[in-house]
């Protein structure tokens, strides 16, 4: 099974550096497109791979670079930024990749910035990766010494400066108008869209945001074409994926497998199975922000389609496991602690809304809830649905939360019968005591 | 008062952005890994620096909350409060860090040394519970493990 993000991250050992890194093949996607290849034939390389955004919305990649503007007329400078800024509760693929690996995001980064024609690239990492930090800082000296940053690359008359900027926390900067507000300076509010990023974004000027793990691919897609890229994938999803599971099962991890495997794989050979005593009850499929599947859904394959149809979202490929012993309330009200808290405050419903459906799920998960309780969540997740805020932010917070009413529906309507949480491990959740 | 360190560190950035305001944050940053901290005195400094009023910097400051606006103990323990850890039992660690330091979220210890902050995904859920104190992760935590933890911070 080939594993081309991972083949050569050795979990606990340093990643390779720039020499290294070029004796097993590291920088060779710029030496060929930088030679041989336009920024267009570039651009439909990735397009026809059919690599979709790994950040979660699954966007084709390719398609996405070619709304950048091109050609003598197009703003400069133009920007690329790579999104580390892994804040999605639940996932911790990327830190594997930045730790792992930089210099695989740095050659991504390099042949992404020449697709558009960009002079200037960030990595916008979180504050709490230190190491990553750390290498990709080594690693960005290391590829200005050898010449694959800076000006006039390899001699092609191709010019990228690369910056690490490190984040001080705030969920919002993960969204990529929001991201390009803080790496401006400014409180991490998403812009309006359109204008979209591709044609004004950083300082007004066209960028291009991709999360880490979609550049990752990008050199691998040069080398080997974009044929041998969707025959990696085992449905129609093309590549390979960064998948992990946490919560109660035996092994919990960060895995590269095919797109496409089952969930019922991920959960039972590579997680190892619920731990003893613990029983499946549910899962979200790639984050915080997804909708539950339940055991009926788990033999459907980890990729885009599937998971929407089964009405939730493939969002970061990261699992989260509820299991018997773990109040559902208390597991929804975490979340919906986690969304309020981190609501930029810009627009009304999800400012307003998120704190009021976070004291129904605190009054209930105190015995104190009300049969009406439920019509007014229920009621919350129709009007923080989509199109009825400024960003994704309190619709992606609805997502656990109705499906949860769905699926869960008489475990709420216990703790309003009953007076009392029926999990006695799960006191009530008082985030701020 | 900007100490001259300070503002060749701030320049470097300024020159790094399209205006001086476009660096503020990275400011803000430099005076708080000076002081611990972004005091009112300090955010005014930053705030002619950069060309910007006190109001609208402290507009951006208040909104990230890994800038301190308040005085930090000389450790801050982040600890983790999201999904995974949440499932994974985080809240024995909570109260067990309560308890050993007499103090709850957003408060410091009599004797300056740890500030306790809640917060969101380390993104290592995979070994959760985690917290974090300064720079260093501890992951898979367990409450016997804390004394040892917090001896190593003085």
């Amino acid at each position: 099974m080939e594993k081309p993000l991972t083949q050569h991250i050795v979990p606990g050992r340093k990643p390779l550096n720039l020499q290294e890194y070029e004796k097993v093949g590291g920088y060779q996607s710029v030496r060929k497109v930088l030679k041989e290849m336009t920024p267009q034939e570039v651009q439909t390389l990735v397009k026809d791979s059919n690599l979709r955004g790994r950040g979660g919305a699954g966007f084709n990649t390719g398609l996405k670079w070619s709304f950048v503007p091109m050609g003598d007329d197009a703003a400069t400078p133009k920007y690329l930024v790579a999104n580390a800024d892994e804040m999605e509760p639940g996932t911790f693929k990327d830190r594997v990749l930045l730790e792992g690996n930089p210099h695989q995001l740095i050659e991504g980064m390099i042949v992404s910035a020449y697709a558009i024609q960009a002079s200037i690239s960030y990595v916008f990492m979180r504050w709490a990766y230190k190491l990553a930090a750390k290498e990709i800082t080594q690693a960005i000296h290391e590829a200005y010494d050898a010449g694959y940053l800076g000006k006039n690359i390899l001699g092609s008359g191709f010019d990228l400066e690369m910056h690490l900027h490190t984040g001080v926390g705030r969920y919002m900067c993960g969204e990529e108008t929001a991201l390009l507000n803080a790496l401006e300076g400014k409180r991490a509010n998403p812009r309006a869209k359109p204008p979209f990023p591709q044609v004004s974004g950083l300082f007004g000027k066209p960028t291009i945001v991709n999360n880490v793990e979609t550049l990752c691919n990008i050199p691998h897609i040069i080398n080997k074409g974009a044929e041998w890229f969707k025959k990696l994938g085992l449905t129609e999803d093309a590549g390979t994926k960064l998948y992990g599971v946490s919560g109660r099962v035996k092994t919990p991890g960060c895995w590269e497998l095919p797109m496409g495997t089952t969930i019922r794989e991920l959960l039972e050979v590579h997680a190892g199975g619920m731990q003893d005593g613990y029983l499946f009850k549910g899962l979200l499929p790639g984050g915080a922000s997804t909708d539950f599947l339940v055991e009926e859904h788990l033999d459907l394959p980890m990729d885009y389609p599937s998971i929407q149809n089964a009405g939730s979202r493939m969002g970061t490929g990261t699992m989260i496991i509820l299991d018997d012993q773990t109040c559902p309330v208390g597991f929804v009200h975490n979340l919906q602690h986690f969304f309020a808290q981190e609501s930029c405050g810009f627009c009304t419903p999800c400012r307003e809304g998120l704190p009021w459906v976070e004291k129904i799920l605190l009054a209930l998960d105190r015995g104190e809830g009300k049969p009406e309780h439920l019509l007014t969540l229920d009621f919350h997740t129709k009007y923080l649905g989509p199109g009825n805020t400024f960003c994704a932010l309190a619709p992606g917070a609805m997502e656990p939360l109705q499906s949860a009413l769905k699926y869960f529906r008489e475990d709420f309507e216990r703790h309003i019968h009953e007076h009392h949480c029926p999990w006695s491990k799960t006191t009530a959740w008082q985030p701020s005591t | 008062m900007l100490t001259t360190e300070e503002k060749y560190q701030i320049d470097h950035e300024i020159s790094l952005v399209p205006t001086p305001k476009n660096a503020c944050i990275e400011a803000l940053k430099i005076v708080q890994h000076s002081h611990g901290w972004v005091s009112d005195e300090s955010l005014k400094d930053v705030a002619d620096y950069v060309g910007m009023s006190t109001a609208e910097l402290d507009s951006v400051a208040t909104f990230y909350n890994l800038i301190f606006r308040r005085p930090v103990g000389r450790h801050v323990i982040l600890l983790c409060d999201s999904i995974s850890c949440y499932v994974m039992g985080y809240e024995d660690i909570r109260n067990k860090l309560f308890e050993k330091l007499s103090i709850k979220y957003g408060q410091t210890t009599a004797d300056g040394r740890f500030t306790l902050l809640p917060n969101c995904c380390l993104g290592t859920c995979d070994c959760a519970p985690a917290l974090m104190i300064d720079n260093d992760l501890y992951r898979n935590l367990t409450v016997e493990q804390l004394d040892e933890i917090l001896m190593k911070y003085t």
